[in-house]
């Protein structure tokens, strides 16, 4: 092929391009991602993270995804999303409670970029927030807990005092209780979303304690391999399935789906339709999966857990319903009333049976 | 017998387990600053023997190897920063920080592929007999071979510091350079072999964590052990019996800690957190303030060496 002809082609094509597919000439969205942990900790972060990959493999070339892992919550974060900001993000998600107020400042001072903050409750124009009802999730595992627990004791491994946790440990209390009236609930606190030594000391302290069902609000897997080296403990998945440690010690777990919500954000950025919202899906909206209850469940209680799981998909059952007490013995839900999301979203005491108190 | 739900047997065995790799990483750097050089890159030598450790014991199924593997690394780590301070003079504080992150990062790379995986188990070796003493027998002689190392290594060292002549001079090195020099001692190849020892050990206590503690690999496995054995050292005022005090007070109470909240004792968990920290300082500086009023630290610590 002679070069004039071959370069008359390329223009032909380029033109026969441009034209077909005009969207093309735009600048791809840019969509910023802050994590708090490794994103591959094989929990929380990096379920955000393969999320954000779905999302990103979803628009192909129409999103640039900038990703920051391992960033801590404080100062540093606002620092991050600062420089997110000036590089031209157009969205940016902040994947941890700890991030809120950076959020807010930073998003003051930003205001044509929109904000999205995982787990918080303060909003702004461009701040929308976004978490998922994990509650609904932590009352199948405190069923499953309180029919697999022969010492009838079970140990919660907590890590911030903030409600989203504090909700966790009621619900799953609750329901373990539910099912099991002599059960017995311990909750370490860390301080922490991801440590795996200091988890695996947390899980090793209640197995020496004769706790047999460890949950875990933190990120790692190490409580998982510390019940695996003790035999007969049970565990659930946090954030992540954590398959690969079924069937025993992990009997279930919690699977956080953010993929859809990432998904229809961005295209909502991209369409000029974004507006500044506060999201909480639970099942029945699937941000909240239920990982495969696993051979070690005898067929009846996993039948059991199921069923709970179908009724509060369905809107039918949720789980903070009446009558629930106080730690302190007062009332705090009469015989059939629901929760109401305001309470629950800033929930900052235990229920009735539940010993300790929460740090403040 | 319990008190409040706390087997104290288990506690103690698990308090061993806890403290070993902040006894074993204090235990090098105490030699090395015994020289005379303070390398703050323990955290980071740490971190790459914990995953040299951790991706030699997946490929060869063998512990023993992740443990020879994770002493190399570390020692191999801290080579680097003996050739910065010793070879090229760069200040050692710097240099030692630059450490820890290189190490983090590099550790960080190497592991990328080994997430999620379980290395193969230490066994516990039981010390036939001894094990079978009432409650000495299970806290101290029914463990893994690593912590019996770890113990053998505090008096191998405060024998070798004390009665050899080899420790002699290290001594003499890390109190006055100069005259050490003038006496002929090469005071560079006695500073890069306790870099090294300093290395290894760093490396051993980071492996005993990615390989026995947790076991698995995760970035960030170690999680600020390093300084704090760095610490441990200090307060311990370079006197290897009180570095086992200083890591088991530390390891000790961070494990009953853990214990007491989950038996539910109403004690306010910040206070709790932070016990390990206040305990350790406490004591430590209690007994150092005892005997010497003055600081016990090695005169050239941190000074840098010119031949000339």
């Amino acid at each position: 092929m002679k070069r004039r002809t071959l370069l008359t082609a390329a223009a032909a094509s380029a033109l026969a391009l441009s034209v077909a597919v005009p969207g093309f000439a735009q600048d791809p969205v840019k969509v910023g991602f802050i994590y708090v942990g490794p994103k591959n900790d094989g929990g929380w972060s990096q379920h955000h993270h393969e999320a954000a990959m779905v999302m990103a493999e979803h628009f192909g070339d129409a999103v640039e995804l900038v990703e920051q892992e391992s960033v801590p919550e404080g100062p540093d974060a606002e620092r991050v999303m600062t420089q997110m900001a000036l590089s031209g993000a157009d969205i940016i998600f902040t994947t941890s409670f700890g991030y809120m107020d950076q959020t807010i400042n930073v998003a003051g001072k930003f205001p044509d970029v929109k904000f999205e903050h995982a787990t918080g409750y303060k909003t702004a124009p461009n701040v929308g927030v976004y978490s998922a009802r994990f509650y609904e999730g932590r009352a199948i595992e405190g069923y499953l807990a309180g029919h697999m627990t022969k010492s009838n004791k079970i140990g919660y491994i907590g890590s911030f005092p903030i409600p989203e946790v504090i909700r966790g440990i009621n619900s799953s209390f609750l329901h373990a209780k539910k099912e099991n009236p002599d059960v017995e609930m311990s909750v370490v606190w860390l301080n922490t979303w991801f440590d795996p030594a200091k988890e695996a000391d947390a899980a090793q302290a209640m197995i020496d304690q004769g706790i047999d069902v460890v949950l875990q609000h933190t990120d790692s897997t190490a409580p998982q391999i510390t019940a695996q080296k003790a035999g007969n403990v049970y565990t659930f998945g946090q954030a992540a399935d954590m398959a690969e440690f079924g069937p025993m010690p992990r009997i279930s777990s919690i699977i956080d789906e953010w993929a859809p919500y990432y998904i229809e954000r961005v295209q909502a950025v991209m369409d000029g339709t974004w507006e500044s919202d506060m999201t909480w899906d639970g099942i029945g909206a699937g941000m909240v999966g239920i990982g495969e209850i696993s051979s070690a469940v005898p067929d009846d209680v996993k039948a059991g857990a199921e069923a709970l799981r179908d009724a509060i998909s369905a809107g039918e059952y949720h789980p903070f319903t009446g009558p629930i007490n106080k730690q302190d013995g007062s009332v705090w839900l009469a015989e059939g009333e629901v929760a109401d999301d305001g309470t629950l979203a800033g929930m900052n005491f235990y229920i009735e049976g539940l010993t300790g108190e929460i740090p403040q | 017998m319990d008190f409040g739900g706390i087997n104290p047997v288990i506690l103690l065995a698990s308090l061993m387990v806890a403290s070993t790799p902040i006894l074993l990483a204090a235990l090098g750097e105490m030699v090395t600053e015994k020289s005379g050089v303070l390398n703050l890159g323990v955290e980071g030598m740490m971190i790459f023997g914990a995953v040299c450790g951790f991706i030699a014991a997946i490929e060869t199924q063998s512990p023993a190897i992740g443990f020879v593997a994770a002493a190399i690394g570390g020692a191999a780590l801290s080579m680097l920063f003996g050739l910065l301070t010793q070879i090229f003079l760069t200040t050692q504080v710097p240099a030692g920080l630059a450490l820890t992150l290189l190490g983090t990062g590099l550790a960080s790379l190497l592991g990328q592929n080994y997430q999620g995986m379980s290395p193969p188990r230490l066994p516990d070796m039981n010390i036939p007999l001894l094990e079978d003493i009432p409650v000495i027998g299970p806290v101290i002689f029914q463990h893994d071979a690593i912590v019996y190392l770890s113990l053998i290594m505090v008096v191998v060292v405060w024998a070798f510091l004390k009665f050899t002549r080899a420790g002699l001079i290290l001594r003499a090195v890390g109190e006055n350079h100069a005259a050490a020099h003038a006496l002929g001692y090469k005071v560079k190849a006695v500073r890069f072999a306790a870099i090294g020892f300093g290395g290894a050990m760093a490396g051993l206590g980071g492996a005993y964590i990615s390989l026995v503690r947790v076991p698995q690999w995760t970035d960030g496995i170690t999680a600020g052990i390093g300084w704090i054995a760095l610490a441990i050292v200090v307060f311990a005022s370079w006197r290897a019996g009180r570095v086992l005090i200083g890591a088991y007070l530390f390891g000790g109470i961070t494990v009953l800690q853990l214990n007491l909240q989950a038996a539910g004792a109403k004690v306010p968990v910040e206070l709790l957190s932070m016990s390990p920290f206040l305990a350790t300082i406490l004591v430590l500086v209690v007994i150092s303030a005892r005997r010497h009023g003055a600081s016990n630290a090695p005169a050239m610590l941190g000074r840098i060496f010119h031949t000339s």
